[in-house]
């Protein structure tokens, strides 16, 4: 499903980001990215969800080079994915339901549909009495919530995230990965990056641990 | 089909929504617009209502037809054979030089002049009338008319309607000149009042693209953000325009009436105020797309 072949991230100014990475990702797999802060975890996530494009090597997404995607076709290839940002990147002027909804508007889905999707979206997180609250009045294991039902809510088969857990406390971040793994569970592709090794749950998970932009075992 | 319909109704719900949350700028914009637009369009008001005045006075120029001292009965029988089978000549009247004689002498003021005169200086005329108003064609039948022999001199009557005709073209022009560089002016307004709502939206479509936005999903509600825009600010030029000329044509009115006239000021016909209303669209319709379009590729470029 996601097969990185010796990819290299060079940003302008000569800070490489990445180098001579890869892997593979099974469809329903479930992996983590580790590594201290600054290994790369981020541009590594920003590759498979076709934000970044890679300097060196290919990134194949289902069979399809990122690095050779028209313009036009990024947004549908995004679309695949669900993205939960380390900045959560809420919309702050739109309530709880609007946020969730936003996917589904850019995917031409509006009205009742809409409203069903994004009530089971919210429900799967238990944020579904807040549905008109603000996202600004949320505590910050709420807005994380709410990030994930942004992210599920068009029923992505990849799901992305990054350091999920980052500023929660222990009781939020283990409910945030229990959630995760139901999404798992249920044949999602989940692919998490975290510094918190603790938060990697033993099982069948596959782990990617970075160091300063290369790969270690 | 149906998708798409839906994601206009959504994109147009949402910038109603935000002008609505907004109106008094939106007001103010709109005002903005409309002043703008109704010069050109005032300017073009009066070049018409002047257009038809001058159409309703010489809606007949006449060309007067001398015919030579000389010419006897048979040449000006002729002459009438060819004005009758001349199909630019609505109708012609034949002026006797013993008729003009007699009316010349009547004429007020003029009794001594024509009393000084020993005999009769008039030649027979025709005043003719030509069936097509057209500057252009009238001078052409009055250069075919000068051929026709036993004329002596084909006089038209109108140099005045000629120079205000020209003065009208002037004024056409002008309304051009001013029109475009006044739509210049508000392409830039517009861009920039959609520029200025694209910088206060960044967050909403950075995030939108992240999720696999198209250019086009970003782009459509300052589309037709640009467009509401502009259609308001042609109706609001209308309105202005009305309430300007409803207002001259009352004192136009008192003026009319001491020179027993019925003038009154025309509005533009309907076909103008639509053409007016729908380039206001159009501008701001392409002033936002300019806008948009700047920023994304902005965007990307960074990006890549």
């Amino acid at each position: 499903m996601i097969k990185f072949d010796q990819v290299g991230k060079l940003y302008p100014g000569g800070y490489e980001a990445l180098k001579n990475i890869s892997f593979e990702i099974a469809k329903g797999e479930l992996a983590f990215v580790t590594g201290h802060s600054g290994a790369g975890k981020s541009t590594l996530l920003k590759l498979i969800a076709a934000i970044e494009r890679p300097t060196a090597g290919t990134v194949l997404i289902g069979n399809q080079n990122i690095a050779k995607l028209r313009h036009a076709a990024i947004p549908h290839m995004r679309r695949k994915f669900g993205l939960v940002f380390q900045d959560h990147k809420l919309l702050y002027d739109r309530n709880v339901f609007e946020n969730v909804a936003l996917p589904l508007y850019i995917n031409g889905i509006v009205g009742n549909e809409a409203g069903k999707r994004v009530r089971a979206a919210l429900d799967k997180v238990g944020l579904l009495e807040k549905e008109k609250a603000m996202p600004i009045t949320l505590s910050g294991g709420e807005q994380q919530r709410l990030a994930i039902a942004r992210a599920v809510v068009s029923r992505p088969s990849i799901l992305i995230a990054d350091e999920p857990t980052g500023n929660l406390d222990e009781t939020y971040a283990a409910e945030i990965m229990h959630l995760f793994h139901a999404f798992h569970q249920v044949g999602v592709t989940v692919i998490i990056a975290t510094h918190d090794t603790s938060a990697i749950t033993a099982g069948n998970a596959k782990v990617l641990r970075l160091d300063h932009g290369g790969m270690s075992a | 089909m149906k998708q798409w319909l839906s994601q206009h109704r959504q994109a147009l719900r949402l910038v109603l929504n935000r002008m609505w949350h907004t109106r008094l700028a939106t007001f103010m914009m709109l005002g903005v617009i409309g002043v703008t637009l109704s010069l050109p369009a005032g300017l073009y008001v009066v070049l018409d209502n002047m257009g038809k005045l001058a159409g309703s006075i010489e809606s007949n120029p006449q060309i007067s037809l001398f015919l030579a001292m000389d010419s006897n009965a048979s040449t000006i029988k002729s002459i009438e054979k060819r004005l009758q089978a001349h199909a630019g000549i609505k109708r012609y009247q034949f002026v006797g030089r013993e008729q003009a004689w007699s009316e010349l002498q009547q004429s007020a003021g003029l009794e001594g002049l024509a009393g000084g005169l020993e005999k009769n200086p008039l030649p027979d005329a025709y005043v003719v009338h030509a069936s097509d108003n057209d500057p252009a064609a009238v001078e052409e039948l009055q250069q075919e008319l000068q051929q026709l022999p036993g004329v002596e001199h084909a006089q038209l009557d109108d140099a005045w309607v000629k120079r205000l005709y020209s003065i009208l073209q002037i004024g056409r022009q002008a309304v051009l000149v001013l029109a475009g560089l006044l739509g210049l002016a508000l392409l830039a307004i517009i861009g920039n009042t959609i520029r200025l709502q694209i910088l206060t939206q960044r967050e909403e479509i950075e995030v939108s693209q992240l999720i696999g936005a198209t250019d086009a999903f970003i782009r459509r509600p300052f589309l037709y953000a640009g467009a509401l825009q502009g259609l308001g600010g042609g109706i609001a030029a209308w309105l202005i325009l009305f309430c300007a000329v409803a207002l001259f044509n009352h004192s136009i009115d008192a003026l009319a009436k001491l020179y027993a006239s019925d003038f009154r000021l025309h509005m533009l016909d309907a076909q103008a105020c639509l053409t007016l209303i729908g380039s206001a669209a159009l501008l701001g319709w392409s002033g936002s797309y300019w806008a948009v379009s700047r920023y994304l590729s902005g965007i990307n470029i960074r990006r890549n």
